[in-house]
């Protein structure tokens, strides 16, 4: 038998023409174009916070309380207690963007780990995980933060503890579910034929395979758990003053809202245009990779 | 007048990298009453022709010349209105997969209702519910009354089928169009629906254009074959002429592509076509099969385009050099080579061999006493119908799954209860396995090297620097270059991924492979240079290999034993040479007859079996078949498992009829010319 002559292959007559990974392919979205700008003029602010020339975030200007609308040494105004808006609000986007990630790179740990393990052995320890999870998605989101932070006190450790232990039972369901499907796949067979651990089925052979969707995912749980710390600031739960965080400034300028709606505005549309970027972001990863 | 008549067509589909014509230039012609089958692989733009037809191009699709003239009209430029009319009143279509295509949150009944209802203003209920159990009639579907109080998901694949096919003929279409109707039914429930479709033509005279990638189906069907490449016509003839006199050299690749009927490995080997079909709108011009043909020569093929020449009456053929092509050449009844020698004790032995699933209370016999045996070297055949429970022994034997009682020892070592985990290092390398999707058989994470390489370290053949170069050894011996190590699978066609997987089973240097439908997902052409592969690398590293098929035609030509399954057991064993001649088990002769042949000279004997799979849940207390076996003697069949009888050394057959009685059949196949 001859096959030697009749078959010849190569890469150029492969059927279909390589795609790019999901993120090079990100220009071509204009929507997740917008979504990147906006968090990344934020991480910039963030950046150079301390190189702006701003007054000190926390330093109370008794002399500009009796107008505390824009002037030129305050561009946004100062808020109830004389400090400026301006410097609060670029130091306050240096508190969101360290914590927010944070929590929930911690969250993915906890969530993808629970989630590998439930899709994976199936049986009790799926309905072990599974439920704990159930119990903990039953609670009202702002309910269950309020009793954790209640409960172990305000700071931005325990923030990050409340949205691991929030978040997780979502992360964990999205990745029991990929993994129940990929299991059906035939190289997880292949995998067993070469003797592989369990472990490294779950860490090398399946888990690169739940990137797609977990990147979107994890775009939109940062925009929520923004809305989170900035809910906790709002009920005084989030970071103990005087930090400046955008949460706390909306709230210290509610009793004035009235009066002087900037200290609230400003500091609310810095919130809304992060949250906006990362939604946005997800948005566009979400199409790009359905045109998949 | 002709009742379909395409000419010149041109589809175009814009996407985000340009516009792309999947049908460069298409005419046809199909009279009332006809069927005209047109095949090609995948790609080639039957599936496009089939939505043009329809309307269905989508918002990026477009018909930009040519007519698609029906009865007279046009009907590639009607309003959405009057095409509505025409669509499912005119002409019907039947899809691929009849699980979609019927509503899962409706009766049968009602669904079946709307189409008289909606086409007829005038009709009643009561006469639309006549007219719905009368159609279901028609398909042969037992009960109707009962059927159309059914949900979709209460029938099983080949009911299902008939449904949508009664559906299409109740509004009594002048034409027919069938999209791979039989693709993924089992062949004798597809033996059935080709029947069907061949007693309804001639009841409604309705036309056809029937859509296949398999010619042996194509063959059964229609009086008419167009071959379809690269969005056009390169071949069309009656369906006679087609398969003894092949123009084309693309038509003559795919049928050299294809075991005959009794050709074997050693007398007639698979010429595969070399590549794969163009992707859309990147054929070359002048002639789309150029960069793939054999008989191609520079100045003439690639001059300028070539149009559809009449080459004999009525056969028309897109081919520049057609006349001077060298005759076919006919399959030879070669010699056949004597086996290779097997003095060793078998490297697989099942005994009693069975798997049961707990389902409820109850138990799913999935393999139930299986007595199977393979010797070294050797390529042992398992066939059956889905459900037979052909794969749940694959995985047994390769350790993905453990037996719940009985034997199977394989090279000396008990493992009926081992799986993988349970078997040493050395086992797990010695017994690999290859499996059926292409798309799933990589890690669409990993580039394709890295299994070859995983696989080479876990099983100490190569470490450090040496890895790299077993990789290459690996990826030269299935013909890739080496280059492609990098690659990521989703960067490979069907049949590379098919090669990798290969690879990857060979890198432990396997004594036994298993292979479960490996080339059932691939196209004829790149089938063809699968199994060449696989037998070529087989033979030279006396591997067993254990090969799951469903395509008997694929099994005569490669196999040197054959076990025959139905529902957990085995019905008949033996060489190949044995099986498909007489004396048959009787579902073995069912199976033979109802696979599809793709030669209009070899007369198949008809036996078509009633009813369906029974549920494995359920089995039959006697013989596992008798419920369904067309030579039942009497209720012995019922109530007593059938006996073993020794046909031959080598050769079993499990059945209550006498030896002599089994043996004084006819042959299924005949050959018989055309005058």
């Amino acid at each position: 038998m001859s096959v030697t002559a009749s078959d010849p292959v190569s890469l150029s007559e492969t059927a279909g023409r390589p795609t790019p990974g999901l993120l090079r392919r990100l220009p071509s979205s204009p929507v997740a174009v917008v979504g990147l700008a906006l968090v990344l003029f934020w991480a910039l602010v963030a950046l150079v916070a301390p190189l702006l020339p701003l007054q000190p975030p926390n330093a109370q200007d008794y002399m500009a309380m009796a107008h505390p609308g824009s002037t030129a040494k305050h561009w946004l105004g100062v808020d109830p207690l004389g400090r400026d808006l301006l410097s609060r609000i670029v130091w306050g986007a240096r508190t969101v963007l360290a914590v927010a990630p944070l929590a929930v790179v911690a969250a993915y740990t906890v969530g993808a780990t629970m989630g590998l393990l439930s899709g994976y052995y199936r049986g009790w320890v799926d309905a072990v995980i599974s439920r704990a999870g159930d119990v903990i998605l039953s609670f009202p989101i702002v309910i269950l933060y309020v009793i954790l932070i209640a409960n172990i006190g305000p700071s931005a450790l325990n923030i990050v503890v409340a949205v691991v232990v929030a978040s997780a039972p979502g992360i964990s369901r999205i990745v029991r579910g990929l993994v129940m499907s990929l299991m059906h796949q035939e190289f997880v067979a292949a995998a067993y034929l070469r003797r592989e651990s369990d472990v490294f089925v779950m860490l090398v052979e399946l888990l690169p395979n739940c990137r797609a969707p977990l990147i979107t995912d994890f775009c939109l749980r940062l925009g929520y758990t923004i809305i989170t710390i900035g809910t906790l600031g709002f009920l005084g739960l989030g970071l103990p003053p005087p930090n400046p965080d955008w949460g706390g400034m909306v709230k210290q300028a509610t009793s004035m809202i009235t009066v002087f709606p900037h200290m609230a505005l400003y500091p609310t549309i810095a919130l809304v245009s992060l949250i906006l970027g990362f939604n946005l972001l997800a948005d566009g990863l979400t199409e790009l990779s359905q045109a998949d | 007048m002709a009742l379909l008549s395409i000419r010149d067509l041109r589809v175009e589909y814009t996407t985000v990298r340009g516009t792309v014509a999947a049908i460069p230039e298409f005419s046809l012609d199909i009279d009332a009453g006809e069927s005209f089958g047109l095949v090609g692989e995948s790609g080639c733009g039957k599936s496009t022709l089939i939505m043009a037809i329809m309307g269905y191009m989508g918002r990026n699709g477009a018909v930009t010349r040519g007519q698609i003239l029906f009865e007279g009209q046009d009907i590639a430029r009607l309003g959405a209105e009057p095409l509505r009319r025409i669509r499912g009143s005119r002409i019907a279509i039947v899809y691929q997969e009849p699980g979609t295509a019927l509503n899962p949150s409706m009766t049968v009944g009602r669904q079946l209702m709307e189409v008289p209802l909606a086409h007829d203003a005038k009709i009643g209920r009561g006469a639309a519910r006549d007219c719905a159990a009368q159609a279901l009639a028609d398909v042969h579907l037992p009960d109707p009354a009962s059927v159309m109080r059914r949900y979709p998901h209460q029938l099983s694949g080949g009911q299902k089928q008939r449904v949508v096919i009664a559906m299409a003929l109740l509004a009594n279409p002048a034409l027919l169009l069938l999209d791979e109707p039989t693709t993924g039914l089992d062949v004798t429930v597809e033996a059935a629906v080709l029947d069907l479709l061949n007693e309804l033509r001639e009841k409604y005279a309705t036309a056809l254009l029937y859509i296949s990638h398999n010619l042996g189906v194509i063959a059964q069907v229609c009086e008419r074959i167009g071959v379809m490449y690269a969005g056009k016509m390169v071949e069309q003839a009656p369906a006679a002429a087609l398969f003894r006199n092949p123009r084309h050299p693309y038509t003559r690749g795919l049928l050299a592509s294809l075991p005959r009927p009794g050709a074997d490995k050693r007398s007639a080997p698979l010429v595969p076509i070399p590549g794969v079909v163009p992707a859309a709108g990147r054929a070359p011009p002048s002639c789309g099969f150029l960069t793939r043909c054999p008989h191609a020569l520079a100045g003439v093929c690639d001059a300028g385009e070539i149009s559809l020449l009449p080459a004999a009456p009525e056969h028309t053929v897109r081919c520049a050099r057609w006349a001077e092509l060298p005759p076919v050449r006919s399959p030879m009844a070669g010699a056949r080579a004597n086996l290779p020698a097997s003095d060793d004790a078998p490297v697989v032995q099942a005994l009693d061999l069975s798997r049961a699933f707990p389902v409820g209370r109850r138990m799913l016999l999935a393999n139930d006493r299986l007595e199977i045996t393979a010797q070294r070297g050797h390529v042992l055949a398992i066939v059956g119908e889905s459900g037979s429970g052909k794969s749940t022994f694959a995985k047994v034997l390769a350790g993905l799954d453990a037996a719940t009682s009985g034997s199977l020892v394989v090279l000396g070592q008990e493992v009926a209860g081992r799986p993988v985990r349970r078997r040493d290092a050395k086992l797990v390398a010695a017994v690999q396995m290859v499996f059926q999707q292409p798309d799933g058989t990589l890690n669409p994470s990993h580039p394709v090297g890295w299994p070859l390489a995983r696989a080479l370290r876990k099983f100490g053949i190569a470490r450090g620097g040496d890895v790299e170069a077993r990789v290459t050894a690996l990826l030269e011996m299935v013909r890739l270059p080496p280059s492609l190590r990098h690659a990521l699978p989703r960067q490979l066609s069907g049949g590379q991924k098919q090669r990798i997987a290969i690879a990857r089973a060979f890198a432990g240097n396997p004594q036994i492979l298993v292979a479960d439908e490996p080339v059932s997902a691939l196209d004829v052409s790149v089938q063809a240079a699968v199994i060449n592969l696989l037998l070529a690398i087989q033979a030279e590293h006396r591997t067993t290999m254990v090969f799951i098929s469903h395509d008997l035609g694929l099994v005569r030509y490669l196999a040197d034993e054959v076990v025959v399954m139905y529902l957990g057991q085995v019905m008949e064993a033996g060489s190949v040479a044995a099986l498909f001649e007489p004396p048959y088990h009787p579902y073995t002769e069912a199976l033979l007859s109802a696979a599809p042949v793709p030669d209009p000279e070899v007369r198949t004997k008809r036996i078509r079996l009633e009813g369906e799979i029974p549920s494995p849940l359920a089995v039959p207390p006697g013989c596992r078949f008798a419920t369904r076996c067309p030579r039942r003697i009497g209720r012995i069949c019922d109530d007593t498992p059938p006996p073993l009888r020794g046909a031959a050394p080598g050769h079993v057959i499990h059945c209550h009829i006498p030896l002599d009685d089994l043996r004084a059949v006819a042959p299924v196949f005949r050959h018989a010319p055309a005058a």
